[in-house]
């Protein structure tokens, strides 16, 4: 019972995520724009989207509630504790890893990005090299997703002042940037935001606040947010570093 | 997209992160779950959910964005021009009017961001009011789209506008009160939700594709990069503005003391 409550709870937060959007749309369809749909695009259609969308946000928040958060939570006291730096480092790059692998916001934008790619003729425009190109661009956010939480584990425990670092990352941005082919600067710049949607932000807080917590003369609302500063800093010097070096060699395996 | 090999993949997407979660749950900490049968129910959950939202995503929210994209930009929509004349950036009106709406709507409505506000105005007992602050995000926002959105229609390179950003931010980190940075940095990654992301992804490969002149694969891309740096910048404005507000108070409550 008190898991349908739940379920009803979430409900009504994803309706109110989907609300704005189609209410700003349906505004300008019929009062700006007011022309009839394109034949292609079917309203019933649409509708059974949008309820996949809002059912399937609803289902995958509250597995999330109930099954990786309380266990994830567990584990980063359990590795703090621990006391063990190395595990712990290991256990958090394993974190941010594995929750940007399955984020679904990366896995549409990193598509949409493989058909933009081969569209443009930087990659072959079959199938398999897009997919391929896909899963790449992911695995390549997803590592530094998980450098980014070791590198934020390791300053708060070495109490390393935070600004200083973030303008190091913009410095190293800008450097790679000049260097990075200019096709795969937009992918660079917005994989940034994409990583830091359903499932890295609460868990990543989570582990940061933990931290910051048990560790002496550190403050959690200080330290603890750190990881998430650079969750978004990291992935752009990743891509740029993909699109210097990795490129050129996954498009000459994938031919 | 059907269900069912979308079932399949996001199968393999979630594996990593199970493996992870029972792998040191298991072989490191040595302990076992607690309750397993809820926990293992979330990962169905988890699996389910992703793949009717990746299903939806491509048959509704794509489709939505783009087709604004075509509309706003048809030629029998915009106002005439003489042939062969080029068409001034202020034609596209209805464009940064619609990427600001939505901007300003979706953050606005963010439950998560109501929770952070709240929080904040708490914590800084009483300079910081959650409203204000969450009004501050969603200028952010929409001010990041819309100028995103202004420089498809330009053609100017995104880096310059992510430069001057970074400028701007790294100038605003050394002036502001130090316990509102997190909170900035925060409210960046917090208004870019699931839902907004690809519907904004969208919108800007559409209109780059649409506009002419304009290349999906030079232009399309950084309206979700802006959208997630200008929230820092008017959060840490806001701070900066209460922050001087509330001195100039103390010191006129001081001289009428006097």
């Amino acid at each position: 019972m008190e898991i349908v409550v739940s379920l009803v709870r979430q409900l009504r937060d994803s309706l109110r995520d989907l609300a704005p959007v189609v209410l700003v749309m349906a505004f300008f369809q019929l009062l700006v724009i007011r022309q009839p749909l394109p034949p292609a695009l079917d309203i019933a259609d649409l509708l059974l989207g949008l309820f996949c969308v809002v059912a399937g946000l609803t289902l995958f928040i509250k597995g999330l509630a109930l099954g990786l958060f309380p266990v994830g939570e567990n584990l980063a006291h359990a590795f703090v504790s621990k006391g063990s730096l190395g595990w712990l480092l290991l256990f958090a790059f394993a974190l941010g890893f594995g929750s940007t692998v399955a984020e679904p916001a990366l896995i549409a934008v990193a598509g949409r990005a493989a058909s933009v790619v081969a569209e443009g003729g930087l990659i072959d425009a079959s199938d398999s090299v897009q997919h391929g190109f896909a899963i790449a661009l992911r695995m390549v956010v997803a590592a530094s997703v998980g450098c980014a939480v070791v590198l934020g584990v390791l300053r708060i425990f070495k109490g390393w002042p935070l600004h200083l670092m973030i303008i190091m990352g913009y410095v190293l941005v800008l450097l790679l940037t000049l260097f990075a082919p200019a096709e795969m600067i937009g992918i660079a710049y917005d994989s940034g935001g994409v990583t830091t949607s359903t499932i890295t932000v609460p868990l990543v807080t989570a582990l940061g606040v933990g931290l910051a917590a048990s560790i002496k003369g550190r403050s959690p609302m200080l330290d603890g947010f750190g990881l998430i500063a650079f969750a978004s800093v990291m992935p752009i010097i990743f891509v740029l570093l993909f699109g210097i070096v990795g490129l050129p060699l996954l498009s000459g395996a994938l031919s | 997209m059907s269900l069912m090999p979308t079932l399949w993949r996001t199968l393999v997407d979630i594996l990593p992160i199970v493996a992870i979660i029972f792998g040191s749950q298991y072989l490191i900490i040595r302990k076992p779950i607690k309750r397993l049968a809820q926990v293992i129910s979330g990962f169905c959950m988890v699996w389910v959910g992703l793949s009717l939202f990746l299903v939806g995503l491509e048959q509704a929210l794509f489709p939505m964005g783009e087709l604004m994209a075509t509309q706003l930009t048809d030629a029998r929509f915009l106002p005439d021009i003489l042939p062969g004349d080029e068409r001034p950036w202020s034609d596209y009106y209805w464009v940064y009017l619609f990427a600001f709406a939505i901007g300003a709507s979706t953050t606005l409505a963010e439950p998560s961001l109501i929770a952070v506000s709240l929080k904040a105005g708490e914590i800084s007992g009483g300079t910081i009011d959650p409203f204000m602050l969450r009004i501050a995000v969603a200028l952010g926002m929409a001010l990041g789209i819309t100028l995103g959105v202004f420089r498809i229609v330009m053609g100017w390179p995104l880096h310059w506008f992510i430069f001057a950003a970074y400028l701007l931010v790294i100038l605003q980190t050394l002036r502001s009160p130090r316990a509102i940075i997190p909170l900035a940095f925060d409210s960046g990654g917090v208004t870019t939700s699931t839902i907004t992301v690809p519907i904004i992804a969208a919108l800007g490969l559409g209109l780059a594709s649409a506009i002419p002149g304009r290349s999906p694969l030079m232009d399309g891309f950084g309206l979700i990069a802006l959208a997630c740096l200008f929230p820092i910048m008017t959060v840490m404005g806001y701070a900066q503005i209460a922050q001087w507000r509330t001195k100039r108070l103390s010191r006129h409550k001081r001289r009428t003391q006097r």
